[in-house]
C-alpha cells in the first residue's frame, strides 16, 4: 500500500490538469465531482497508510531523480514516518470537506471551472510540501502553495483589492522563501547533501549543541516559516488574504498553508534542538505573535479579519510550542486548529453567504434563529479555541501552556493572557453575530436562510472533528481519561508522533499535581474571556462604545492595526520605487548612457572639426602641405 | 567522435539558411506567401536536422562530437574547425528552436519587405550557428561580426520610431567591444607564434600574467557589452523597445547568449589566472546587475522595456554561476541561458501579440486582460512564473543552481543575488497585475481577439519545455556534465601556482615608488 503514496499528491493533480484543460467546456456538476473525488480518494489512501504503517521506520519512496549535478542530488521522492502520514491525513481530510462545501458556496460563480483547478492544485503542492524527503522537493510544495495562494487571494482580480492582496502575499512570503533557499544552500555546503533525514542525522553525530553553523542554518529555515505561517515581522500579507473566496481562507490561510511552517520546524525538530538560540528565537516570536495578533483581533469589526487575526495569533502558539521544544504538541495544535479554525472560516462563509457577501459584525445579530446549524457550529467552534472542556482545543492549547511553564514562566504567563484575549475575541464575534436582536438591513433579511445541505453538512463533520479532536492527545495529568491506557498510549498522538520528535519524559507525581492547577487555572481565565464578552455584547451592549471613547487614541491605533502596513509602506516600498526611478533616469538614462551617446558625441565633434580641413579649395591644401613641411624640417633642425 | 561517419551534418545545419536566403533571392518579391513559406520550411528542417545532435550526443565524454576540421587559408593557419561538446549543444538546439519561433511570429507582423526580411533572418540564423559551433578563432570573429549586419538592418528597418538610433547604437556599442577582441585574438596569434588560430593549438600557448591582464580584459569587454553586463546594458533596452517582435526574440532568446558562451570557451581556459583574479569584479558586477536591472525593471512603464531590463538581471545570474567556478555554477548558468532564452523569448512574443492587437507596449493602456483573453492569459501567466522562476519550472532549476554554486564559492554573492529572486516577484508580479488583472476599464480593450491558431502553435512548444525543464531536467545537466568536469580542470591544471601577476605588479609600482625616492635623495 505504501508504494502507492505518490497517489496522494497525484490524484489532485490529476484532477487539477483535466480541471484546468477542460473545465470551462465540461459541466459544473462533473467538475465538481472530478476536483471532489480525486481529493476524497487521496484521504482514503492517506487513512490506509494510516493504518498500515508499521513500527519500524519505512525506506523513502522514490519516483525520480530529479536533479543531479556533481554531488548535489534532489530525488523526487516521498518520505513515510508518522509525522508525514498525520500531515497528509489533515491535508486530505480537511481539504476534501472544504471541497464539498466549495461546491455550494461557489455555484453561481463565472470561474467555478478555475477556482476548483486552483484548488486542486494546491492540495497537490501541500501534500508535496509534507510527504518530501528532501528540501529541494519541500521546496517545490513551499512555493507551490504560495502560488495557490496568489491565485486564489486574487480569485476575484476585477476588485483591485483582491489583486493586490494577492501579489502583497506572494511577495511577502517570497521574502520568507529567500531564507528558506538561503537555508538550503547553507545544509547542503555544510552536510554535501539535502536529504531531510541523512542531515538530521549528520547533524546529530558531527556537531555540538549550540555550534554557530547550525544556529544559521535554523534561523534562515525559520525566516521561511515566518514568512510562510505569517509571524512578526511578515504577517501582514495574512489580513489581506481574505479578499479571496472564505473556503479558501478556510482551507490555504487557516488550516493547511499557513502551518507549513510549524510543520517544518517539527520535522527539523533535531536542527533545531541542537541550537537553543534558534529555539528561544522561534519561542520569542511565536508568543509574541500570539498576543499581537490577538490584541488586534478584539477590535476588528470584518468577521473574517477578526479570523485571520486569531489564526496569527493561533500559529504564533504553535511556534510557542516548537520553541519550547514540544514540537509534537505543536502538531497536535496544529491539526485541532485545522479543525476548528475551518469550522470557524466555513461558518463565517455560511453567515456571509446568506447575507450576500456582509462581512461586517456591525450589520449581524441575532442570526441564530435563522441559521440553526451554523449557529451550533460556530459556538461549538468557539468554545473549542477558546479552549473549553471536552472540546479539543482544550487539550491541545493546555499541552503548550504546559510545556511553556516547564520552560519559562514569561512564556506561559504571556500564553495565559492570550487565551483570556483569544476566548474574549472570539465571544465577540459570536455575540455580535447571532446573539441579540439583528441589526441585518431589511431588505437582506427577507432572503436569509440556512445554507444548503452541501455547505452545512461539512460544517457537521468538523463540528464532530472538534469535539472528539482533543482525545487524540489528552495528558497523562489529566484526571480519569489520562490514567487510561488506550488514552495515553494508543490513540495518543504525542506518543504516535514520537518516533519524529522524540519523546518527553521528566514527569513525577508532583508535576502532574501541578499541571492540574494549571489547567484549572487556564480553563477558568478563558471562561472569564466568555464572561467579558458576554457583559461587553450581550448585557451592556454601550459599555465598549464607552470604553473605545475614553481610550480613543489606543483605540484606533488598535483598529489600524498598529499602522503596520503604514509602517513597511514608508520605510521599505516607497523608498525602493524612488530609489528604482532614480536608477532609471538619473543614473541609466542621464550618467550612463550620457558617457555612451557623449563618446559618439565626441568623435562627432572631431569629425566636425576634421571636417574643416577638407575645403576642397587647392590653395588650403597647399597652405597645409607648406605648413607640415616647415614643422617637419623645423623639427629635424 | 562522429557519429555519422563523415557526413558533415553540422556544416549542414550551420550553412542550411543560407541555402534557403539563396533561394529566396530568386523568388519574386511579390510573391509573399512562398517566401513565407520557405523561410519557415528552411527553419524547421534545421531545427529538425539539430535534433540528433541532442538524441546522439554521448553524454559520457568531453570530447568534441561532430567535429569537421579542414585547412581553410593555410598559409595563416585558419582552417574551417567546428564541433560541438556540452557546452555548445544546448545554444545549438535553442537557436534553431528560436530560428523557427521567431519567423513563425514574424507571419502577420512583417508585411512590408517580406522578401529582404526573411533572407536576413536566415543569414542571421547562419552567423548565430556559425558562432556557437566554430573552434578557430579565426572563423569565430567572422561569424560573431556577421551576426551583426543582419541584426542591424532588421532594427533598422522593420524597428520603431526610434529604430535608426537603436540600430546604430547597437552596431556601434558592439563592435566597439568587437574590435578589442579581434586586436586579443591576432596578438594571442602572435604570441603563439604565427602558426594557428585554433582554439585548442592555443590552449596550450604559455602566456605571462601580463599577457593574460590585457588579452583577458579586450575579450571580456567584447563579451560583457554583448551579454550586456552592467555598466554596458544601455543598448539593451533601445535595441528590444525598437527592434520588430522577432528581431527581440532572437535578441533576447541567442544574441545575449553568446557573451556568456565567449566567457567559457574562451575566457576561461584561454586565460585561467586572469579569470580567476577577476572572479570578485566580476562576481560583483554580475549582483549590480541582478538587482540594478530587476530596480529599474519595476518602474518601467513600457512592456518592452520591462522585459529588456529584466534580461539584464536574468543575465547577470548566467555570469554568476560561471565566475561561481564550480560544476554547479557552470551547469546552472548554461541551463539558465535556455531558460532565459525560451521564457524571455516567450514573453517578447506576448508581449508582440498584444502589440499586433492594440498597437501599444504601454501598461497604463492595459488592465483587466484576462476577461478577454483567457487563452493569453493563461500562457502569460505560466511564462511569468518560469521567469520568476517558481519551482517545478524550467527557470527555477538553472537559478537554483546558479545560487548554491556562487553560495559554495562565497555565500555573500548568493544571498545578495538571491534579493533578485524576491525583487523578481515584485516586477513581474505587479506587472502582471495591471495588464491582466483589475477591470476592464478601457473601451479599446474589450473587443480584443484571443489567440489565433497560428499563435497558440508558437507558444505550445515553449510551453512545453517550460515544464519539462522544470519537472525533468536531467537529460539537460547530463549532457553538459563531462564538458564542464573537464572545462574545470583544465582550468585548474593550467593555473600557474607562482605568485598572482597582480602582486607581482603591486610588487612592481611599490619598486618603482622606492627608486623614485632613492632617484630624488
Amino acid at each position: 500500500m505504501l508504494d502507492y503514496i505518490w497517489l496522494v499528491p497525484f490524484l489532485p493533480l490529476f484532477g487539477f490538469v483535466i480541471n484546468g484543460l477542460f473545465g470551462s467546456r465540461l459541466p459544473r456538476r462533473v467538475v465538481g465531482i472530478i476536483a471532489c473525488s480525486t481529493v476524497g480518494l487521496a484521504f482514503v489512501i492517506s487513512l490506509t497508510a494510516f493504518f498500515v504503517l508499521p513500527d519500524q521506520p519505512v525506506p523513502d519512496k522514490v519516483l525520480y531523480s530529479w536533479i543531479k549535478v556533481g554531488d548535489f542530488k534532489a530525488d523526487f521522492a516521498f518520505q513515510i514516518d508518522p509525522l508525514s502520514i498525520i500531515m497528509i491525513l489533515i491535508v486530505s481530510g480537511v481539504s476534501f470537506v472544504i471541497h464539498i462545501y466549495s461546491i455550494g458556496y461557489m455555484h453561481g460563480d463565472p470561474g467555478y471551472s478555475r477556482y476548483f483547478t486552483y484548488l486542486n492544485l494546491f492540495v497537490c503542492a501541500m501534500l508535496l510540501l509534507v510527504l518530501a524527503n528532501n528540501f529541494l522537493m519541500m521546496y517545490i510544495g513551499w512555493e507551490g502553495v504560495g502560488l495557490c495562494s496568489y491565485l486564489l487571494i486574487g480569485f476575484w482580480y476585477e476588485r483591485k483589492s483582491a489583486a493586490d492582496a494577492g501579489k502583497k502575499a506572494f511577495i511577502v512570503t517570497r521574502i520568507g522563501d529567500f531564507g528558506f533557499a538561503l537555508g538550503i544552500m547553507y545544509i547542503f555546503k555544510t552536510f554535501g547533501t539535502i536529504d531531510i533525514s541523512e542531515v538530521m542525522h549528520l547533524a546529530q553525530g558531527r556537531f555540538e549543541v549550540g555550534a554557530p553553523i547550525l544556529t544559521a542554518i535554523t534561523l534562515l529555515l525559520f525566516l521561511g516559516a515566518v514568512g510562510k505561517s505569517a509571524q512578526i515581522p511578515l504577517y501582514v500579507w495574512l489580513p489581506d488574504a481574505m479578499e479571496g473566496p472564505t473556503p479558501v481562507s478556510a482551507l490555504i490561510h487557516a488550516a493547511t498553508m499557513v502551518t507549513a511552517g510549524v510543520y517544518m520546524i517539527a520535522r527539523c525538530n533535531m536542527i533545531y534542538s541542537l541550537s537553543p538560540t534558534s529555539l528561544m528565537v522561534v519561542a520569542v516570536i511565536g508568543c509574541a505573535t500570539a498576543i499581537y495578533a490577538a490584541s488586534i483581533g478584539l477590535v476588528q469589526n470584518d468577521i473574517k479579519r477578526v479570523l485571520a487575526y486569531s489564526t496569527i495569533s493561533q500559529l504564533g502558539y504553535m511556534f510557542m510550542a516548537c520553541g519550547v521544544g514540544a514540537f509534537a504538541a505543536g502538531i497536535f495544535h496544529l491539526m485541532t486548529h485545522a479543525f476548528f479554525k475551518a469550522l470557524l472560516f466555513m461558518g463565517a462563509g455560511s453567515v456571509i453567504h446568506a447575507l450576500a457577501g456582509e462581512m461586517d459584525i456591525r450589520h449581524m445579530g441575532g442570526l441564530r434563529r435563522y441559521m440553526p446549524t451554523t449557529y451550533m457550529t460556530f459556538l461549538i467552534a468557539a468554545l473549542t479555541i477558546g479552549g473549553i472542556f471536552p472540546f479539543a482545543g482544550f487539550f491541545s492549547k493546555d499541552e503548550i501552556l504546559w510545556r511553556a511553564f516547564e520552560q519559562n514562566y514569561i512564556l506561559w504567563a504571556i500564553g495565559i493572557i492570550t487565551a483570556a484575549m483569544t476566548s474574549f475575541y472570539i465571544f465577540r464575534l459570536v455575540f455580535r453575530t447571532f446573539a441579540g436582536e439583528t441589526r441585518v438591513e431589511k431588505e437582506k433579511l427577507v432572503h436569509v436562510h440556512e445554507s444548503p445541505r452541501v455547505m452545512t453538512i461539512p460544517l457537521v463533520i468538523l463540528g464532530i472533528m472538534s469535539v472528539i479532536g482533543g482525545l487524540a492527545g489528552v495528558a497523562k495529568a489529566f484526571p480519569l481519561l489520562g490514567t487510561s491506557r488506550f488514552f495515553s498510549e494508543k490513540l495518543n498522538i504525542l506518543r504516535f508522533l514520537e518516533p519524529v520528535t522524540g519523546g518527553h519524559h521528566a514527569e513525577g507525581s508532583e508535576a502532574v499535581g501541578l499541571e492540574r492547577w494549571l489547567m484549572l487555572a487556564s480553563l477558568l481565565i478563558a471562561l472569564v474571556g466568555i464572561y467579558i464578552a458576554y457583559q461587553f455584547y450581550v448585557r451592556n451592549p454601550q459599555l465598549p462604545k464607552r470604553l473605545a471613547r475614553s481610550l480613543r487614541r489606543t483605540y484606533k491605533f488598535v483598529l489600524n492595526k498598529y499602522k503596520v502596513d503604514e509602517l513597511y509602506d514608508f520605510l521599505f516600498v516607497n523608498p525602493a520605487k524612488k530609489f528604482s526611478v532614480f536608477l532609471w533616469r538619473i543614473w541609466d538614462d542621464s550618467i550612463i548612457d550620457g558617457i555612451v551617446n557623449g563618446t559618439a558625441g565626441f568623435f562627432k565633434v572631431c569629425g566636425r572639426i576634421g571636417r574643416r580641413v577638407q575645403t576642397g579649395y587647392v590653395q588650403t591644401y597647399i597652405l597645409l602641405i607648406i605648413i607640415g613641411a616647415v614643422i617637419i624640417i623645423w623639427y629635424c633642425l | 567522435m562522429n557519429p555519422y561517419g563523415g557526413f558533415p551534418l553540422l556544416s549542414i545545419i550551420v550553412f542550411l539558411p543560407l541555402v534557403g536566403a539563396l533561394i529566396i533571392l530568386f523568388i519574386n518579391k511579390k510573391r509573399v506567401e512562398p517566401i513565407r513559406v520557405i523561410a519557415l520550411l528552411t527553419s524547421l528542417v534545421v531545427f529538425a536536422l539539430s535534433l540528433p545532435l541532442f538524441f546522439n550526443f554521448d553524454s559520457s565524454t568531453h570530447e568534441l562530437q561532430w567535429v569537421e576540421k579542414k585547412p581553410w587559408i593555410p598559409q595563416y593557419g585558419i582552417s574551417y574547425f567546428v564541433g560541438v561538446d556540452g557546452i555548445n549543444l544546448l545554444l545549438v538546439l535553442l537557436t534553431t528552436f528560436t530560428s523557427v519561433l521567431a519567423i513563425l511570429s514574424s507571419w502577420k507582423a512583417i508585411t512590408e519587405r517580406v522578401k529582404e526580411y526573411m533572407i536576413l533572418m536566415l543569414l542571421l540564423e547562419t552567423g548565430m550557428l556559425g558562432i556557437f559551433v566554430s573552434l578557430d578563432l579565426f572563423l569565430f570573429y567572422i561569424f560573431w561580426e556577421t551576426m551583426l549586419i543582419p541584426m542591424y538592418f532588421l532594427i533598422g528597418i522593420w524597428g520603431g520610431p526610434r529604430k535608426v538610433y537603436a540600430a546604430v547604437k547597437f552596431f556601434l556599442y558592439t563592435m566597439a567591444g568587437s574590435v578589442l577582441m579581434l586586436v586579443g585574438i591576432l596578438w594571442l596569434y602572435h604570441i603563439g607564434g604565427g602558426t594557428t588560430f585554433n582554439l585548442f593549438e592555443l590552449l596550450k600557448v604559455p602566456l605571462t600574467g601580463h599577457q593574460q591582464l590585457w588579452l583577458f580584459l579586450g575579450f571580456f569587454l567584447a563579451f560583457a557589452i554583448k551579454i550586456p553586463m552592467f555598466p554596458f546594458h544601455t543598448w539593451l533596452p533601445d535595441a528590444h523597445v525598437e527592434a520588430p517582435t522577432a528581431g527581440s526574440v532572437i535578441l533576447a532568446g541567442v544574441l545575449l547568449k553568446m557573451g556568456v558562451y565567449g566567457f567559457l570557451r574562451f575566457c576561461l581556459p584561454l586565460f585561467p589566472d586572469a579569470s580567476v583574479e577577476f572572479m570578485p569584479i566580476i562576481s560583483v558586477l554580475a549582483i549590480i546587475g541582478i538587482i540594478y536591472g530587476a530596480l529599474v525593471s519595476m518602474v518601467q512603464p513600457d512592456l518592452k522595456r520591462l522585459v529588456a531590463f529584466s534580461s539584464v538581471s536574468h543575465l547577470g545570474f548566467c555570469v554568476l554561476g560561471i565566475f561561481a567556478f564550480n560544476l554547479l555554477g557552470i551547469q546552472g548558468s548554461i541551463l539558465q541561458m535556455v531558460n532565459h532564452g525560451l521564457s524571455t523569448g516567450a514573453l517578447f512574443l506576448l508581449v508582440g501579440m498584444i502589440y499586433e492587437r492594440r498597437h501599444t507596449r504601454m501598461i497604463a493602456d492595459f488592465g483587466g486582460l484576462s476577461k478577454v483573453l483567457p487563452l493569453f492569459a493563461a500562457f502569460f501567466g505560466i511564462v511569468t512564473l518560469s521567469s520568476i522562476g517558481l519551482p517545478g519550472l524550467n527557470g527555477f532549476v538553472g537559478e537554483f543552481l546558479i545560487l548554491v554554486g556562487s553560495f559554495l564559492y562565497r555565500p555573500l554573492y548568493a544571498i545578495l543575488a538571491a534579493t533578485g529572486i524576491v525583487l523578481a516577484a515584485v516586477y513581474m508580479l505587479w506587472m502582471f497585475q495591471r495588464v491582466m488583472y483589475g477591470e476592464l476599464d478601457k473601451p479599446e480593450n474589450r473587443a480584443l481577439k484571443d489567440l489565433s491558431l497560428r499563435e497558440i502553435t508558437v507558444m505550445v512548444p515553449i510551453i512545453a519545455l517550460i515544464f519539462f525543464i522544470g519537472v525533468f531536467p536531467r537529460p539537460f545537466l547530463r549532457r553538459m556534465e563531462a564538458s564542464v568536469q573537464h572545462l574545470i580542470l583544465q582550468v585548474e591544471s593550467k593555473k600557474s601556482q607562482e605568485p598572482l601577476y597582480v602582486e607581482k605588479m603591486r610588487e612592481r609600482i611599490k619598486e618603482f615608488f622606492l627608486n623614485n625616492e632613492a632617484s630624488t635623495d
